[in-house]
C-alpha cells in the first residue's frame, strides 16, 4: 500500500505538468467544440450556445471540408515517401565511402531546413515562375513546355510537395545517416565474401538495419506532413480554386480568420483522433512486418 | 480594405513592422500622461516620424507607438481585445469598424466631433465618414482614404484607337478588347488578381442593389444586379482580356504592367507612388490613372480606407483625442500625404501642391465624391471571401453563375445565422 502511494507521489509533478499543460486545455478544447464561440460570444458569454455535435455534423457535410482533407492526404501520400526517398538516397550518397567533403554536404542539406520559410518563399515563388522561374527553363531542355506551376490547380499541390520536400529531407537525412553508420561494418564485409551485389547489400544488409529507424522516421514525417500549412500560407494562399487548402490552413482560417474557435476547435479533434488511427495502423504494419 | 490581402505590399509592411517593434520598445520617462497607440506597416512608421510635432505641442503627453505588421493585425487586434490589452487609440480598417463595434470595444465619437474645433465633419468626403457609421453612431475619423480605380497604360490604349480612358462598362470592353487583339494571345488587356476580392466587390457596389438584405440578415447575391456584375467580370476572362492569374504568381506587378502584360489595373493609391518609382524611364509617361467606369456612366467605387479610433479601455481617452485631432489636421494628414502617399479624407488637406499638381491623384478626388460602404455587419469579411471563391470557381469554368449565386447565398446564410439569432434575441444589437 505505502510503495504504491509513494508511488503516485513521484509521478504527481509530472501528472500535473501534463494535466495543466494537456489534458485541461484538450478538455478545454472538446468542450468549445460543442459550442459555437464566435466573437459574439467573446464579447459577451450570453451569446454563447451549446451546440452538440452540430460543429461535426456541419464539417462532415461541408464539401470543403472534405476538399481540405483530401489535399492534405494529397500531400502526405505523395510527399511522404518521396520525402523519405529523397532523405535516404541524400544519406547514402553522403554516407558513401567515395564522397569527399561529407560534413560540407551534410551542413548544404541541412540548411534549408533552418532556413525561414519566408525567405524561401520568396525565393521558390521565382523558382515556380510561369516565365522566368528556373524549373520551367530547366523542363524547357527536355521539350517540355511551361508549367503553371502556382497558377493550374492540378500543378499547384505538386509544387507545393516539392518544395516540402527541398525544406525538409535534410532534417531525416541525418537521422538516418546516423542509424547508416551504425550498421557494422562487418555485414558488409561478410555479404560480399559471400558474393552479394551492390542492390543486395542495399537490401538485406542496409535496410533491414535501418529498418527500426525509417518506421521512426516515417511516423514522425507523417505526422508533420498532416500538419500541412506553412507552405501553402506564404506560396498560395490555399488557391487556385483550394487545391493548396490543407485542414490545418482550414482551422486556422476558422480560428484565426473568422473567429469562430467552436468550429475550429472541432477541426482541430478531428484532426487528432484521425492522425492517432493513422500512426495505430502505422504501428500495427510495422509489428507484423517484424514479426513476419 | 486593408491592403494584407496583396501579398507584395505585406512583405514590405511585414518588414516595416519588424524594425518597428524593436525600435517602440524604448519608452520614455514615466512621469508624463501616456497614450498608447497602435498603427500598422508602413502608416506606423510615417506616424511615428509626425510625432515630434506633436510632443512639442504637448510636452506632458507621450504617444506610445506600436506598429503592427499588416498581415497580423487583425488577429493581434482580436487577441488583445481577448485578453484587456487593447491600446488607448488605435489605426483601424473601415471593414473592422463593425466588427469591433459589435465587440463593443470601440467608443462612440459623435460628441467629441461635435465639440471640436479640429475635426470639421463637412469638410470630409461624406463617403469617407459614413464608412465609420454604424446604425448612425461613430466610430471612428478618417484617416486615410484607400479606394481603388482605373491604371491604364495610355500609350497601348492610343495605339489601340482611344485616346480617353473608358467612362462606362460598355466603352472599357471595347477598349479591352481592342487592346487584346494589339497584344496578341501572351498579353492581356486587364489584370483581375484571382486572390484579390476588391475589383469585383467595386463593380458589384456599382450595382444599385444591396449585397445583403434585411439589414444584412441575408445574402442577396441571386439579385439581377448582382448577376450581371458577376457575369460581366466572368466574360473578361472567357474573353482571354484577363489571365486568371493571382497576385501571388506575378512576382512584381510594376515590372508586368510596364511589359505590357496588361494595360488596365483596379488598385489603390499607395501604387501611384510605386509605379512612379518603379516604371522604366522610357514609360514613365505612359501610365495614367482614372476614375472607375460604371455600368453607365462614371462608377461608383469602394469605402476603404483607415479610420481612427478610441477605444473603449483606453485609460487616457483625453489624451487619444488629442493624437486624432493632431493627426486629422490639414498640415499633418499632408505630410502623412508626403510620407506614405495614403491620400487624405479632408478636402482642404488636398489644397497642396504635390497632391494639386499630381495628374494621378486627380482621378482620385474626383472618385471621393462617389464612394460606397460595402455591408456594414461583422461577418462581411467572411462573406466578400466567399464571394472571391466564388467567382474564382466560375472563372475557371467549375461553376455557372446562376449555380455560384445561389450556392454564394447559401453560404452566407449560414454565416449570417448567428447575425440573425441575434438580431431576434437582442432587438438589433450587432
Amino acid at each position: 500500500m505505502k510503495v504504491a502511494r509513494a508511488g503516485w507521489w513521484f509521478v504527481a509533478p509530472a501528472l500535473m505538468v501534463l494535466a495543466v499543460f494537456f489534458f485541461i486545455p484538450v478538455l478545454a478544447a472538446f468542450a468549445m467544440s460543442l459550442t459555437d464561440f464566435d466573437l459574439y460570444a467573446l464579447a459577451d458569454y450570453d451569446n454563447l450556445r451549446f451546440v452538440g455535435f452540430h460543429n461535426y455534423v456541419t464539417l462532415l457535410t461541408q464539401p470543403l471540408f472534405w476538399k481540405a482533407l483530401g489535399n492534405t492526404f494529397y500531400f502526405v501520400i505523395l510527399g511522404v515517401p518521396l520525402s523519405l526517398g529523397a532523405s535516404l538516397g541524400a544519406a547514402l550518397l553522403v554516407n558513401s565511402k567515395l564522397a569527399r567533403f561529407k560534413n560540407v554536404y551534410r551542413t548544404i542539406y541541412f540548411a534549408p531546413v533552418v532556413t525561414t520559410m519566408v525567405a524561401v518563399a520568396v525565393v521558390w515563388r521565382y523558382i515556380f515562375h510561369t516565365r522566368y522561374g528556373f524549373l520551367n527553363y530547366v523542363l524547357g531542355w527536355f521539350g517540355i513546355d511551361p508549367i503553371d506551376w502556382m497558377g493550374d490547380p492540378h500543378w499547384s499541390m505538386p509544387a507545393i510537395v516539392i518544395l516540402a520536400i527541398w525544406k525538409n529531407f535534410g532534417y531525416n537525412m541525418i537521422i538516418l545517416l546516423a542509424a547508416l553508420q551504425s550498421i557494422p561494418e562487418d555485414l558488409y564485409e561478410a555479404a560480399r565474401i559471400d558474393g552479394a551485389s551492390g542492390w543486395q547489400l542495399f537490401r538485406h544488409v542496409t535496410l533491414p538495419g535501418l529498418a527500426p529507424v525509417l518506421l521512426l522516421v516515417s511516423i514522425l514525417t507523417m505526422t508533420g506532413y498532416f500538419q500541412l500549412f506553412a507552405e501553402p500560407y506564404v506560396m498560395t494562399e490555399g488557391g487556385p480554386l483550394q487545391s493548396t487548402l490543407s485542414v490545418l490552413y482550414f482551422m486556422y482560417e476558422e480560428g484565426f480568420k473568422w473567429w469562430s474557435l467552436g468550429r475550429a476547435s472541432a477541426v482541430a479533434f478531428l484532426l487528432f483522433v484521425l492522425m492517432f488511427a493513422i500512426t495505430l495502423l502505422q504501428l500495427r504494419l510495422a509489428r507484423r512486418q517484424v514479426n513476419a | 480594405m486593408s491592403r494584407g490581402s496583396s501579398l507584395q505590399l505585406s512583405r514590405r509592411t511585414v518588414l516595416a513592422g519588424l524594425a518597428g517593434a524593436a525600435v517602440s520598445g524604448c519608452g520614455g520617462t514615466r512621469s508624463k500622461e501616456v497614450v498608447r497607440f497602435w498603427a500598422f506597416g508602413r502608416e506606423g512608421e510615417a506616424t511615428a516620424e509626425l510625432l515630434e510635432e506633436f510632443h512639442a505641442r504637448h510636452p506632458d503627453t507621450e504617444v506610445e507607438i506600436q506598429r503592427l505588421p499588416w498581415i497580423s493585425a487583425h488577429e493581434k487586434l482580436l487577441t488583445a481585445y481577448a485578453g484587456e490589452t487593447l491600446p488607448d487609440v488605435c489605426q483601424l480598417g473601415n471593414t473592422w469598424v463593425p466588427e469591433f463595434a459589435a465587440l463593443d470595444a470601440l467608443e462612440p465619437i459623435d460628441e467629441a466631433v461635435r465639440t471640436s474645433g479640429i475635426v470639421e465633419q463637412q469638410d470630409f468626403f461624406e463617403g469617407t465618414f459614413n464608412a465609420n457609421r454604424i446604425d448612425s453612431v461613430l466610430y471612428g475619423i478618417p484617416w486615410y482614404v484607400d479606394t481603388r480605380l482605373l491604371y491604364y497604360r495610355t500609350d497601348l490604349l492610343k495605339q489601340a484607337g482611344f485616346d480617353h480612358p473608358p467612362a462606362d462598362w460598355a466603352e472599357w470592353s471595347a477598349m479591352m478588347g481592342a487592346i487584346k487583339s494589339l497584344v496578341g494571345p501572351d498579353r492581356y488587356s486587364v489584370l483581375l488578381p484571382l486572390n484579390e476580392f476588391e475589383p469585383l466587390l467595386v463593380l458589384a457596389l456599382q450595382q444599385p442593389s444591396e449585397l445583403l438584405r434585411d439589414e444584412g440578415r441575408w445574402g442577396n447575391f441571386r439579385s439581377p444586379d448582382f448577376h450581371r456584375t458577376l457575369s460581366f467580370y466572368a466574360d473578361i476572362f472567357e474573353r482571354g482580356w484577363a489571365p486568371r492569374m493571382s497576385n501571388t504568381q506575378l512576382s512584381n506587378v510594376w515590372d508586368e504592367f510596364g511589359n505590357g502584360l496588361f494595360s488596365f489595373y483596379i488598385s489603390g493609391p499607395w501604387n501611384i507612388a510605386e509605379f512612379n518609382k518603379r516604371m522604366p524611364a522610357e514609360l514613365k509617361d505612359a501610365w495614367m490613372t482614372a476614375p472607375m467606369p460604371g455600368p453607365e456612366g462614371p462608377g461608383l467605387s469602394s469605402a476603404g480606407g483607415g479610420a481612427l479610433v478610441v477605444m473603449k479601455t483606453a485609460r487616457n481617452k483625453e489624451g487619444a483625442w488629442k493624437l486624432i485631432e493632431y493627426l486629422s489636421e490639414p498640415q499633418t494628414q499632408q505630410r502623412f500625404y508626403e510620407l506614405t502617399g495614403n491620400i487624405p479624407p479632408r478636402r482642404t488637406s488636398w489644397q497642396l501642391p504635390a497632391l494639386e499638381r499630381s495628374p494621378y491623384a486627380r482621378a482620385y478626388y474626383t472618385q471621393l465624391d462617389r464612394l460606397r460602404s460595402p455591408p456594414k455587419v461583422p461577418e462581411w469579411e467572411r462573406i466578400v471571401t466567399e464571394m472571391r471563391l466564388a467567382s474564382e470557381r466560375v472563372v475557371y469554368g467549375r461553376a455557372t453563375v446562376d449555380g455560384a449565386t445561389v450556392q454564394l447565398d447559401a453560404t452566407t446564410d449560414a454565416i449570417l445565422e448567428k447575425r440573425r439569432w441575434m438580431m431576434s434575441r437582442g432587438g438589433g444589437k450587432a
